[in-house]
């Protein structure tokens, strides 16, 4: 199992009877498992995470066990609930799943979690391996239940996507009687009560802590004495890996920490050393102890640790014998949008307008990418249309006809809406064009409010933008086809042009979509003795298109070389016909 | 179990070619095979062309789920410059197989770059019994375009000391029906390119 679908099988196997999550990865496949395996959890896709973790708080106070799962950013958009969540504790154990992503193998920054749980004041555990995120779902609800907070289960991206063997066992319910309480003094936080609660947290953090000196995933595993090594999650495997003989504190509960553990441990080593990613998090707790340590002066803050880079920091070399590298410059493969991408489309009639572009998180995200470079702002989700009125109305003329926002579906239903409504209410000349491709893309096609089906693919409401638009008061409203390049590009210059904001929904569904498909998937063709070589084509950066050399050009060739379609991954959207002012693009017949 | 050691197979190449398959496939089949297994990949933003790595560890106890950089036994590459990405990760006495093709990255089918040249040579330089095939070539010539992917499973199994039996049985447990006896085929060409 993944590390993802361990703790989705721990959530089964420790009762929890509601799960609810935002798609991000390294944590997407998580309710995904629970959807499709787990019928016993109530499972579903909230808008954004603050809404997720309001959710299964609701189901801990009624008595259930629960589960919040989200990426790192997406305790950013939780914040608000989880710092007084702690405040008001739980009922039924609430496990809050976060998935950090040191590296940024796919996310805008590489925060640690670690210091949330230290801000929430909240016990935080984190498993080295599937088996151990599987139980560690069931130890972090007894901890919640038994000392009433909520509880986070960081992971990692190594640890999320790593496969490794793991036991299964049956289901057991929670412990606690399910229902409708009344306990104000505990749920209400008036100021009178949270005065009342804080103390509480406070001595909650101090039996935890007591509590931690005998949780069993912190132990101490004796070796060579001449070096200690304090470690936790995937961290600790590199470690064990490149130093087996070495004497090892692993800890399981990373907050708060073993404090007498520590010293005991301290005190058997010559050297110790914390292997850690990201923030000197362990580091800096064990040196408030009085305790001489090592740590980020050996293996750095920024990107995740390595196997190698673990055994350089421990012994300043890598033992392995590499074949070395092979001296080619190699071009870099990042990731693109697919054929027939619908965003492609979008961006190339922005393109043609010379907008600036405020946008977020999702695939459009690529569209800041070489050939299209459409993208001049993505900070966190929904971010796009607050920046693009924020540069409007603060710049006026000097932005005039240019402020243009992009927000995916999903995003929108995620952290789009507020935004649009500022723009309502305060008014400018923003466009905002919501590329609706009918799912949420970025992270494998997940289902949300807009797209008429629950997570178990249930039918539900199909939530609709455009009367949501004129409920908030935009009276520019316009729904186009983006593969209809020539059409969005016209009506992006009338939009722009007009002094008040407008809303531009350009829909169609994501070409990897098998429901609802407006492609026809059928590859169009370039006759290349007509084609001039402008690369108008090749510069929507379609991977369906290549630009062919022409290295021995005949008598009164002006060309460079000319466009080609490869047939084998065209499916039809027509973009590339669309900006050929040749005709050298042919319709599939 | 024949003895200790761990063994480690890197399965590079580009989103959408089948490696997150074949290497679910191989983690399954050493799991059969009584081994501890660890394996880890980087996806989520792989199924957009990106560059993808698959990381498979196995042996009688399996500690990281990543390959130390230098120790891969096997670099299986579904790409050639693929191969040239990964390639410090492949040990002195590593082997490697690689498939004959090239995906044109963006910087290249742009006609920004130039693709480069005589990878193949390159690779042969420094590992002078690397296996080199068309494998989506011979796949489509079995009907499938994509059954690479266990074509090179089946390679693959020729430098590993588990029995073909267990692969098929995986592969059998895997697929859906329909595709089960495509895939078997391809495997046992595989194992024969490799011979």
């Amino acid at each position: 199992m993944s590390g993802n679908e361990a703790i989705a099988r721990g959530a089964y196997e420790y009762g929890v009877r509601l799960a609810s999550a935002y798609p991000g990865t390294p944590s997407t496949e998580i309710l995904e498992c629970i959807g499709a395996l787990y019928p016993e959890i109530r499972a579903g896709w909230a808008p954004n995470e603050k809404v997720a973790l309001e959710v299964a708080a609701g189901s801990a106070y009624g008595g259930s066990r629960s589960m919040a799962i989200m990426k790192h950013v997406g305790l950013n958009v939780a914040a608000d609930p989880f710092m007084t969540l702690s405040y008001t504790g739980v009922n039924g154990g609430l496990v809050i799943v976060v998935c950090d992503d040191p590296e940024m193998h796919s996310s805008q920054n590489e925060q640690d979690t670690r210091n949330y749980a230290k801000f929430g004041k909240v016990p935080c555990l984190e498993s080295s391996d599937s088996q151990e995120a599987k139980d560690m779902v069931g130890e972090a609800l007894l901890i919640s239940e038994n000392f009433d907070t909520p509880v986070i289960l960081r992971s990692s991206t190594r640890i999320s996507h790593s496969m490794s063997l793991v036991e299964t066992k049956t289901r057991s319910e929670g412990p606690k009687e399910l229902g409708l309480k009344k306990d104000p003094m505990k749920f209400v936080m008036l100021p009178a009560m949270a005065r009342r609660r804080h103390p509480i947290v406070e001595q909650r953090l101090k039996d935890v802590a007591a509590f931690a000196e005998t949780f069993p995933f912190n132990k101490i595993i004796m070796g060579d004495t001449s070096l200690g090594i304090i470690s936790s999650g995937v961290n600790f495997q590199y470690a064990r890996e490149v130093a087996p003989s070495a004497s090892f504190l692993k800890l399981g509960m990373v907050w708060p920490l073993p404090v007498k553990m520590i010293k005991d441990f301290a005190s058997r080593v010559k050297r110790l050393v914390v292997i850690e990613d990201l923030d000197p998090f362990i580091e800096e707790a064990v040196r408030l102890m009085g305790i001489a340590v090592e740590g980020k002066e050996l293996t750095g803050i920024c990107s995740e640790l390595s196997p190698e880079k673990v055994e350089i920091a421990l012994t300043g070399a890598s033992s392995a014998r590499s074949i070395g590298p092979i001296d080619v410059e190699l071009p870099l493969r990042p990731p693109n949008m697919c054929p027939g991408c619908p965003h492609r489309a979008t961006f190339t009639a922005l393109k043609k307008n010379k907008v600036y572009v405020s946008g977020d998180i999702g695939c459009y995200t690529l569209g800041a990418l070489p050939p299209l470079g459409m993208l001049d702002h993505c900070l966190c989700m929904g971010a796009g249309i607050g920046i693009a009125s924020g540069l409007d109305r603060s710049l006026g003329d000097l932005a005039k006809g240019k402020a243009v926002a992009v927000i995916g579906d999903s995003t929108f239903f995620h952290s789009g809406m507020t935004p649009l409504l500022e723009l309502a209410y305060n008014g400018g000349s923003t466009t905002v064009v919501i590329m609706d491709n009918r799912t949420t893309a970025m992270t494998g096609a997940q289902n949300h409010p807009g797209t008429g089906f629950t997570l178990r693919l249930d039918p539900t409401i199909t939530a609709d933008i455009e009367k949501l638009a004129e409920s908030f008061g935009f009276k520019r409203i316009r729904t186009v086809n983006p593969y209809k390049v020539r059409e969005l590009e016209k009506i992006v210059s009338e939009e722009l042009e007009a002094p008040e904001p407008s809303l531009i929904i350009s829909r169609a569904p994501c070409a990897l979509l098998k429901t609802d498909r407006i492609l026809i998937d059928k590859p169009y063709d370039i006759d290349k003795d007509v084609c001039k070589g402008c690369k108008s084509c090749i510069n929507t950066g379609c991977p369906a298109l290549e630009f062919v050399k022409i290295e021995e050009p005949a008598e009164g060739e002006k060309r460079k070389g000319f466009s080609k379609i490869n047939p084998a991954l065209c499916v039809g959207c027509g973009t590339c016909y669309e900006v050929c002012k040749f005709d050298a693009v042919k319709e599939a017949s | 179990m024949s003895n200790d050691r761990v063994y480690n197979v890197l399965i590079v190449g580009v989103g959408g070619q089948g490696i997150i398959l074949a290497s679910d496939v191989l983690g399954l089949v050493a799991a059969r095979h009584g081994y501890d297994v660890k394996k880890n990949e980087i996806h989520g933003m792989a199924q957009r062309g990106g560059s993808v790595s698959s990381h498979v560890r196995f042996g009688k106890f399996v500690s990281s789920p990543i390959i130390k950089m230098g120790e891969a036994d096997v670099l299986l590459s579904f790409e050639q410059i693929e191969t040239l990405r990964y390639f410090p990760f492949l040990s002195e006495k590593g082997k490697v197989i690689v498939n004959d093709l090239k995906i044109l990255p963006p910087a290249v089918f742009t006609g920004k770059q130039d693709y480069p040249a005589d990878v193949i040579g390159k690779i042969k330089s420094k590992v002078p019994d690397a296996l080199v095939m068309k494998a989506d070539e011979i796949a489509a010539g079995m009907g499938n375009p994509r059954v690479a992917n266990v074509i090179f499973l089946g390679v693959l199994s020729k430098y590993l000391d588990i029995p073909a039996e267990t692969y098929e049985e995986v592969l059998k447990e895997t697929l859906k029906p329909k595709l089960v006896d495509i895939n078997l085929k391809a495997f046992h060409k595989g194992r024969l390119l490799a011979a």
